[in-house]
């Protein structure tokens, strides 16, 4: 008996050094680093406890880089929201030829993953001050969009930027949903009587709802925390939030470093909110998908 | 009906439009650098840059690394947590999903802060160090999907049955580790790679902030300082960007045909 309980416990200690190295990889890599900054955010640099580095997040630099970064999320994950769901209605229910639907799914996976610096490189190539679109413009349609205050550093070119990755991502995500939609629904609902508003508006909206908001969220948090296409195409000149903490973490341009801290967790706050959001969503998307 | 099919076409094209005319831009551009006519001119200062092939083949062997290291780690994880605790299973899937919550920049402004010189542990006192430090910092951003893909595949085999048999015929655990599991789950780990590969590869925030002369830093400085070499690069890196997801494609119909064979 005794040896029994013996081995049980040998079992039980082997099955959970089995998970340690990725447990250790998880906390020194992940989970502490991340703590560090929490915990760094509530302290002052002569290491009191305090609250007023989360005060100081209000100054209005740092509102300012938190307000614009929070526009241009929301303006990039609505824009890619409606624009994708468009393109996934078009591919999935617009009765188009199969190839057209599989090169729309593979190209978004291709430009989904094509972001960073190459990403701004290619706006540049067709709106910058000397692109192709830009002087296409001026050439034929007698247009200068500098002269009509359009920048790509602007709300506006940053938002059209940021929608090249957004819209596939939304692509690639809602057309199983909407491949999901049992034809039966649709039939259903016109023996009873429907218009196809009616069917939009009360089947397929409620049903794909959650999905929706979910992808939205994870549109947004993706955009809130990308860095590298925005220095690229601005360096330090544009005041969101990914690019002040980066100066932050150079050059402590805040003078307190615990600040600084702080406007991580802020980051991390916004991202983390909006994601635990999405996974709810999702699983109760799921529950249409069986 | 015909309405209807009007629309999807017109969304196709104001989607092709958005979608190519940067990539056409982009290649037009890369070709202007000889002055009246078009050229590749640009692309052969591209590879004849020095640093342009030691960034890249530094930002490849990281790349290599992770994949590697990342896998060593995570096919085990995984295969544990199928087989012996299933319990854990919800923790190691929040863990594995914390890099999409956590923005790059927080992760990496962390490792500066913990792992400094004066730190317990002082990985960024020594390029070496620090290298390695830039390959966990991968493996963290590659996490999500490297785990999804491999759990995915291994959901497809029974686990269990395949250890029993394994260890019924006196099979060690390294042999069923790697001659029975990792064969098993190969198109998982492939298409797990080479995502991993195209996220690595341009990687900027982290290599850039850890001092690294990467890729990613490499075409922050190159978009900088030139004017006809950025879009090359950019046509090179959509070209490499195109042949992972032709190559994770590969991988996944690798599977279907696996599966259909048994």
């Amino acid at each position: 008996m005794a040896q029994a309980q013996g081995t049980l416990n040998r079992k039980m200690i082997v099955d959970w050094l089995g998970i340690v190295p990725f447990m250790l990889f998880a906390v020194l890599f992940l989970i502490l680093p991340t703590l560090y900054l929490v915990t760094g955010a509530f302290f002052n640099p002569a290491g009191e406890l305090t609250l007023q580095n989360f005060r100081d997040l209000a100054q209005p630099q740092i509102a300012a880089a938190y307000w614009i970064s929070i526009k241009i999320s929301f303006a990039s994950a609505l824009g890619g929201l409606l624009i994708g769901f468009f393109l996934a209605w078009a591919i999935t229910m617009g009765g188009l030829p199969g190839w057209i639907r599989s090169f729309v799914l593979t190209f978004s996976g291709v430009a989904s993953n094509f972001a960073g610096v190459p990403l701004a490189f290619a706006f540049l190539a067709t709106l910058g001050r000397t692109g192709l679109l830009t002087w296409l413009l001026a050439e034929f349609f007698g247009f200068n969009i500098y002269g009509h205050g359009f920048n790509l550093l602007s709300f506006f070119g940053l938002t059209l930027v940021y929608m090249y990755f957004q819209i596939p991502l939304m692509v690639l995500i809602i057309t199983p949903a909407l491949d999901g939609l049992k034809k039966e629904w649709n039939e259903a609902a016109s023996i009873l009587g429907a218009t196809t508003t009616q069917y939009w508006t009360m089947v397929v909206l409620p049903i794909l709802w959650p999905s929706l908001m979910g992808t939205f969220l994870l549109l947004f948090a993706n955009s809130f925390g990308a860095i590298a296409t925005a220095y690229a195409l601005a360096g330090p000149a544009i005041n969101i939030v990914p690019i002040q903490l980066y100066a932050q973490i150079r050059g402590d341009v805040l003078h307190n470093p615990n600040l600084g801290y702080a406007v991580a967790l802020g980051m991390v706050v916004i991202t983390g909110i909006s994601n635990f959001l999405y996974i709810w969503l999702r699983m109760r998307a799921e529950r249409w998908q069986k | 009906m015909n309405g209807k099919k009007i629309l999807a076409w017109f969304a196709v094209a104001i989607g092709s439009l958005y979608f190519l005319l940067p990539l056409v831009a982009t290649f037009e551009f890369s070709m202007r650098m000889r002055r009246g006519e078009y050229s590749f001119d640009a692309y052969r200062s591209v590879f004849a840059d020095i640093q342009f092939r030691e960034t890249f083949s530094y930002s490849i062997l990281m790349a290599l690394l992770t994949i590697l290291v990342g896998m060593l780690l995570i096919v085990p994880t995984a295969y544990w947590v199928r087989l012996r605790l299933p319990q854990i299973r919800p923790i190691v899937e929040f863990i594995t999903l914390l890099p999409l919550v956590i923005p790059a920049i927080v992760i990496v402004f962390g490792y500066l802060r913990l792992y400094n010189s004066s730190s317990f542990l002082p990985l960024t006192g020594s390029d070496r160090g620090t290298d390695i430090l830039l390959v966990f910092a991968f493996m963290t951003l590659s996490l999500p999907y490297m785990y999804r893909s491999v759990d995915t595949s291994m959901r497809a085999i029974d686990v269990r049955t395949l250890t029993e048999a394994a260890e019924s015929l006196g099979a060690s655990w390294t042999t069923i580790m790697f001659r029975c599991i990792f064969p098993n789950v190969i198109s998982g780990v492939l298409s797990g790679a080479f995502i991993a590969f195209a996220i690595v590869i341009g990687e900027f925030t982290m290599p850039s902030l850890l001092n690294r002369p990467a890729f990613g830093p490499y075409l922050q400085l190159i978009g900088a300082n030139r004017a006809y070499e950025p879009p090359a690069l950019a046509m090179i890196a959509f070209a490499m960007t195109w042949a992972s997801m032709g190559l994770i494609n590969l991988a996944s119909r690798l599977q279907k045909v696996s599966r259909a064979r048994v």
